[in-house]
């Protein structure tokens, strides 16, 4: 290796490394600044490292909000997103890919042309049908709008698009009908497309925050977005209240990345390259 | 080839398969058609009406659109969303493309350092803007710490309407960069070595190749990259609304559109203004959109 490209390569490196410092910093920030005492947190000059390292923060954090009923109000609300898009999406997509009707061209152009509207128009309306079925401030509130994706229909339909013909004949031929051959043949076929969806639900359900924040009010029927703005506050000047609240935000979709890394950036790059 | 289907069936299967197709479409026809179509329509409609608080409706015109187009508000915070948007999005993309450039030259560790980008795109933007709004506090705020160091005196970030936007927008660009950069990376190694290695033949350096292999080949990605960077930018919400207090001094200068539209939705309970707003948002993205696909046929080369 000639000097030119041995120093080419060692910026090449100090680049790399200086956006990741960049990228990490903000995460490790809250993590360092969660464990310290509040006291510490506005000392000047502040500390890198908590001085005593303490748990106190993430204590205040449950004292002011109902945590656990938060979390796991996150948690079914995006189990149950995720479930639902998944079933309808799958049994749409494999309708308007493999199966003929009257309409069906008509039908799907209705249904795409749901993802060029940004999603502020809906809200309004969804809004007071919400109201009008008593579903404020409830579970079914936060997830209905969400069950049924135009996003997840057009993506799976790819995938079923892809797949051989004869797969499908053989089975009919065999005498199974649209219901086995759906269950038994096709869904296992677009597995890829299915985890791919269940990767982009999951981060958009857990993630959201603007429906949440409409139609939740009572503390305990919040999601963490909302609880995380009530959090701030409520805590104004307690920051490491706030990074620890943040951190508890932040850790189950970090575990759910760390497993699935390579579904996660996959699925992603792949929507870039089918465009 | 006619399928196995036509060759066993007449039009009664024909007929009854066409129903199995209406049933495995239904639940999410049924579902988008409720709580999208009607929704969308309703929203137009309310956008000519005067919405109470008891959710009733009367018609009033066009004086919601009259009202919007003849207030500052909307003119100040299109300004904004412009900024953001002219802040954000080639910057993001800009860096995108040098980060994925720099990974896809064969460096070691490429996985984890392409992971370790991608951690802003999965963080709960609520949570993200926590953060930050606490590097950005002017009393105690490490990034005040930081460039007190070097002798700069530190400000307020989020609370001078010099600045604050400026804030928010370096979060943007901080969010977005790892998200683009795998999609354009993908591009990137989706491009065939065949080219690259014509071109040493011919004693093109790497910047030649760069420009004149790698741009043009990745245009189609670039162009993705570039509409669903748009869209969102005009969309922008979460990080406002949890950086910016209602007292912070900056909150008209950052007041985006979508901002206006909660606002005067679910603050205020002037849903039939809020929903002219929305309208005008939409209108801004179609136009946006429209303009770039018009655009991409003089710059997206599809191989």
């Amino acid at each position: 290796m000639s000097n030119g490209r041995r120093t080419s390569r060692v910026v090449l490196y100090i680049v790399l490394c200086l956006g990741v410092l960049l990228t990490v910093f903000p995460f490790i920030w809250m993590v360092l600044t969660s464990f310290k005492l509040d006291g510490e947190a506005v000392q000047v000059p502040p500390t890198i490292l908590p001085q005593h390292p303490s748990l106190q923060a993430y204590q205040q954090v449950f004292d002011v909000i109902p945590f656990r009923a938060v979390l796991l109000n996150s948690v079914i609300s995006t189990v149950l997103i995720v479930l639902g898009q998944v079933l309808f999406c799958t049994m749409a997509a494999y309708g308007f890919a493999r199966i003929k009707f009257p309409g069906r061209q008509l039908i799907f152009i209705l249904v795409l042309s749901v993802l060029m509207v940004p999603s502020q128009i809906f809200l309004i309306p969804q809004y007071l049908i919400i109201q009008k079925l008593h579903l404020l401030d409830t579970m079914g509130g936060l997830v209905l709008p969400s069950l049924f994706s135009a996003f997840g229909t057009f993506l799976l339909r790819q995938f079923f698009l892809s797949i051989p013909a004869e797969m499908e004949e053989a089975a009919i031929l065999d005498g199974a009908n649209r219901w086995q051959i759906f269950t038994k043949v096709m869904v296992p076929l677009v597995q890829p497309g299915i985890v791919t969806l269940v990767i982009f639900t999951a981060k958009y359900g857990w993630n959201n925050f603007m429906w949440p924040l409409i139609i939740t009010t009572t503390p305990s029927k919040m999601t963490l977005g909302p609880a995380l703005s009530t959090l701030s506050g409520v805590h104004v000047n307690n920051y490491p209240a706030q990074m620890a609240g943040a951190v508890l935000a932040v850790i189950p979709m970090l575990i759910l990345f760390i497993v699935f890394q390579k579904q996660f950036i996959e699925g992603v790059a792949h929507a870039g390259v089918k465009g | 080839m006619k399928s196995a289907l036509s060759r066993r069936t007449g039009s009664r299967h024909q007929l009854a398969d066409a129903m199995w197709g209406y049933f495995f479409v239904a639940p999410v026809v049924i579902g988008l058609a409720v709580f999208y179509a009607f929704p969308f329509l309703q929203n137009i409609y309310f956008s000519f009406c005067e919405v109470d608080r008891f959710n009733r409706s009367s018609f009033i015109g066009l004086d919601n659109y009259r009202e919007m187009f003849s207030s500052g508000e909307l003119y100040q915070s299109t300004g904004n969303t412009f900024l953001y948007v002219l802040l954000t999005v080639p910057l993001g993309i800009f860096l995108a493309i040098l980060v994925a450039a720099l990974l896809n030259s064969k460096a070691r560790g490429q996985s984890a350092l392409r992971t370790l980008y991608y951690l802003p795109a999965i963080t709960m933007p609520a949570a993200i803007a926590m953060v930050w709004k606490w590097i950005y506090n002017g009393n105690y705020g490490v990034l005040n710490e930081f460039l007190k160091v070097f002798g700069v005196s530190g400000r307020n970030w989020l609370n001078e309407s010099a600045t604050a936007l400026i804030a928010v927008a370096v979060v943007g660009i901080w969010s977005m960069v790892g998200y683009n950069m795998v999609i354009l990376l993908a591009g990137m190694q989706g491009i065939s070595p065949s080219y690259y290695e014509a071109a040493q033949i011919d004693g093109a350096g790497a910047l030649a190749c760069f420009f004149h292999i790698t741009i043009p080949m990745l245009s189609p990605s670039i162009f993705f990259v570039l509409i669903t960077s748009l869209i969102s930018g005009f969309q922008v919400f979460d990080t406002i609304y949890m950086m910016i207090g209602k007292t912070s001094l900056a909150y008209e200068s950052t007041q985006s559109l979508v901002m206006l539209f909660y606002r005067n939705a679910f603050d205020y309970g002037y849903k039939g203004y809020a929903s002219a707003v929305s309208i005008y948002i939409f209108v801004i993205i179609l136009l946006f959109t429209l303009i770039q696909f018009v655009a991409q046929k003089k710059w997206v080369h599809y191989e």
